[in-house]
């Protein structure tokens, strides 16, 4: 039967940030199908410029409150490339236990907080408390747990205070380190159950596909989170500092935030891309919960990519355990982390994997360390060209089995899949000077 | 005895990077203690309902975009206490920095000849717009403050707001002055309440909780003496996060205004 269709979610819930969805469709004919992004310009790249080397993840942390500590890695990477700048050893571990930190923060919080509503039929976490209260807790002690990692490496976890470009401020006693491990440890069985708790309402995310381009960093020895090469699942790998020959973008009308596109007229980032480009070296308990899961790369679903965060989730926690216990074996003194900052003019790219995906930073500097010109590109919008097709793909091939309120729930949990975090990207990417 | 109806209470953001609302789920110890007080009837971050009926709103975020001012105005209509929850909507926050570059020059250098495609203005508090009830400030808010402040207005009473500077609370964790290391701080003319957060990781600070009070009698002044400091000295550094504030005007107003 043909249909009409006239979707019109304003200001999505259970995202961050403010977007709409917007579909049209008559006589069984999809006229519109996109994501409006409605959020408020922020142009951070313009406030970044004229600010002091020593200043700049100060501000870009800022972009996010999420992806605090992700910004601030990506950034003080872009710095200490600009100058040159080699860090210890031990700085270097403290960078990696924060990552894993940050990946297990956002992806408990998005797993259980903004998508297992829909699977557990409840309109957000909070019914959850009296129907699963076991749930909600756990939520909550895993939540806490990566917060506590950064509480006791940098201060907090929103907005990092020792993390900073050179080395950390702060050098945590071998006490607190110790004592960390023993919290990390007490949550193992919490991780477990994550796993279970997510395969035992998997059929409820729809079985939609559709072939995509995967982006994302890729590492010789690991699974990248923290650096390493770009890898295109259709165009192989280059260098960090030739992103712009994967990541090209344009501005749309329809959203405050650009779209990007490379090989396909779209692609993806994210925990899924970085697990369908990677998988093979996950751990080995991130790889027994991919099979729990019933996870195999290449998946095109997009939905699971609430599967992937769950992987990582435990992939990285062990990540997380074996490097503390490498830093607790170090013995260190606070002149082994201590920045060692000397500015010079030139340009500095920083890329890391935050938990959404991809994220660059892009500085220049001139000789007295003051930044001249700034460009970060960020995750989210990087995928919302690819929200926009797998929604156009999947409002015409269910429009004559589902209703109009089921399409459109349908489609906040697909946007919701990709873990949007729309404050974060709307400003930033590259201007195409034309 | 009938149990007394719970306060309801709503989230609503602004031009903000969602850190304080984040802040505020990261009470995990305390969350649903507090639960079980107040209901929470709008929190688009994490919740699905959404309900006009509230006592409490929290709102987060600076004012940029005249289009949101129907939006706070209908909030306040709504709300009995109105809480400025964060830098951004205390003090319009580190997004007042895009005044200084000018509007339209930083809407051009991120989005080129399209920008005239979105709307966008100067970066304002929240208080520009709608009377606030309180503030808790900070970029992020300290947890502390978060229930200090819920408690006080479910016990219906004045929020307990420090108005002294940090360094009281720096000296009190004993941490070594970062002047001794050569660095600057803000710490002699910025508002406690954060237990001196920045400082006690190495960090300097930069007032994101703002000024105390009458600097010029109130400042640490044993702090400024030992290193011979004036108020003056340290108001230089303070636009990152206060460019509301009289102090730090940007040189060529007119062209703010003109935006
Ligand atoms: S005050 Fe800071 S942490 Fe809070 S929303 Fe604004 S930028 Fe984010
Ligand atoms: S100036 Fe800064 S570091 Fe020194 S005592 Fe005050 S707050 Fe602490
Ligand atoms: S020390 Fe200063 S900058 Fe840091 S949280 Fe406190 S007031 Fe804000």
């Amino acid at each position: 039967m043909a249909k009409d269709l006239d979707i019109n979610v304003h200001h999505l819930t259970r995202v961050e940030g403010h977007g709409n969805i917007v579909v049209r469709a008559a006589d069984g004919t999809v006229e519109k199908c996109v994501l409006e992004i409605v959020e408020t310009p922020r142009v951070f790249e313009s406030m970044i410029e004229g600010l002091n080397w020593s200043d700049t993840s100060l501000l870009t942390c800022r972009i996010c409150g999420i992806c605090s500590v992700g910004h601030t890695l990506a950034s003080i990477q872009a710095t200490d490339n600009a100058f040159g700048t080699e860090i210890t050893e031990a700085s270097y571990v403290m960078r990696q236990i924060m990552c894993m930190a940050e990946q297990m923060q956002s992806h408990t919080l998005h797993v259980y907080f903004l998508a297992a509503p829909d699977a557990f039929d409840a309109p957000s976490v909070i019914p959850l408390a009296g129907s699963h209260p076991e749930v909600v807790k756990r939520a909550l002690k895993l939540k806490k747990l990566a917060n506590t990692i950064c509480d006791v490496l940098c201060g907090r976890h929103i907005h990092p205070i020792s993390l900073r470009p050179g080395g950390f401020t702060y050098l945590p006693s071998k006490r607190a380190l110790v004592g960390l491990k023993q919290t990390i440890l007490d949550c193992y069985e919490d991780i477990e159950a994550t796993v279970e708790t997510i395969a035992s309402v998997a059929d409820k995310f729809p079985g939609f596909e559709r072939e995509r381009e995967d982006i994302s960093l890729t590492h010789p020895d690991e699974y990248a989170f923290y650096n390493g090469r770009i890898k295109s699942s259709k165009a192989g790998e280059i260098d960090t500092a030739d992103y712009e020959q994967f990541i090209k973008e344009k501005c749309v009308k329809h959203s405050t935030s650009k779209h990007a596109y490379n090989v396909d007229e779209s692609f993806a980032v994210g925990a899924l891309a970085r697990f369908n480009n990677n998988a093979d070296q996950l751990n080995e308990q991130g790889k027994a919960a991919a099979e729990a899961l019933g996870l195999t790369a290449p998946c095109y679903n997009p939905f699971a990519n609430n599967f992937a965060q769950t992987v990582e989730i435990v992939h990285c926690y062990h990540e997380a355990l074996k490097w503390l216990d490498k830093l607790i074996a170090m013995d260190l003194s606070e002149a082994d982390v201590t920045p060692n900052v000397v500015p010079r003019a030139g340009r500095g790219i920083g890329v890391t994997e935050v938990p959404r995906g991809m994220l660059v930073h892009d500085y220049t500097y001139d000789d007295a360390g003051v930044c001249t010109q700034a460009n970060c590109i960020i995750p989210t919008g990087m995928n919302l060209g690819n929200i926009d097709r797998d929604m156009q793909t999947y409002v015409p091939s269910v429009i004559d089995q589902r209703s109009q309120d089921e399409i459109a729930h349908d489609l906040e949990m697909m946007v919701r899949a990709y873990d949007p975090c729309i404050s974060c990207s709307v400003h930033l990417l590259n201007v195409e000077w034309v | 005895m009938a149990e007394k109806p719970k306060l309801k209470v709503s989230f609503h953001d602004f031009t903000s990077c969602e850190g304080c609302q984040l802040q505020f789920l990261n009470c995990e110890d305390e969350l649903l203690d507090i639960l079980g007080h107040v209901e929470i009837v709008q929190f688009r971050e994490a919740i699905d309902d959404k309900s006009d009926e509230y006592d409490i709103a929290f709102i987060e975020g600076a004012f940029t975009r005249e289009s949101d001012r129907a939006r706070l105005e209908h909030i306040r209509k709504c709300a009995k206490v109105v809480i400025a929850f964060g830098a951004c909507a205390c003090t319009g926050g580190l997004n007042v920095l895009k005044n200084y570059r000018g509007v339209k020059e930083a809407m051009r250098t991120v989005y080129g000849d399209q920008a005239d495609w979105y709307e966008t203005s100067v970066a304002l508090p929240v208080e520009a717009a709608i009377k606030v009830d309180y503030k808790i400030h900070g970029c992020p808010v300290p947890k502390q403050e978060i229930l200090e402040v819920v408690k006080s207005v479910v016990a219906g009473r004045t929020p307990r707001i420090p108005d002294y500077p940090v360094c009281v609370e720096c000296k009190l964790k004993e941490n070594a002055c970062l002047f001794h290391k050569g660095q600057y701080c803000l710490g002699p003319i910025a508002r406690a309440g954060c237990g001196a957060w920045c400082p006690s990781y190495g960090g300097r600070c930069y007032a994101c909780r703002g000024l105390i009070s009458d600097p010029n009698n109130n400042a640490a002044k044993d702090v400024l003496e030992e290193f011979g400091l004036t108020v003056e000295d340290i108001m230089q550094e303070f636009r990152l996060f206060n460019g509301v504030y009289d102090v730090a005007q940007p040189p060529d107003n007119a062209h703010v205004k003109s935006c």
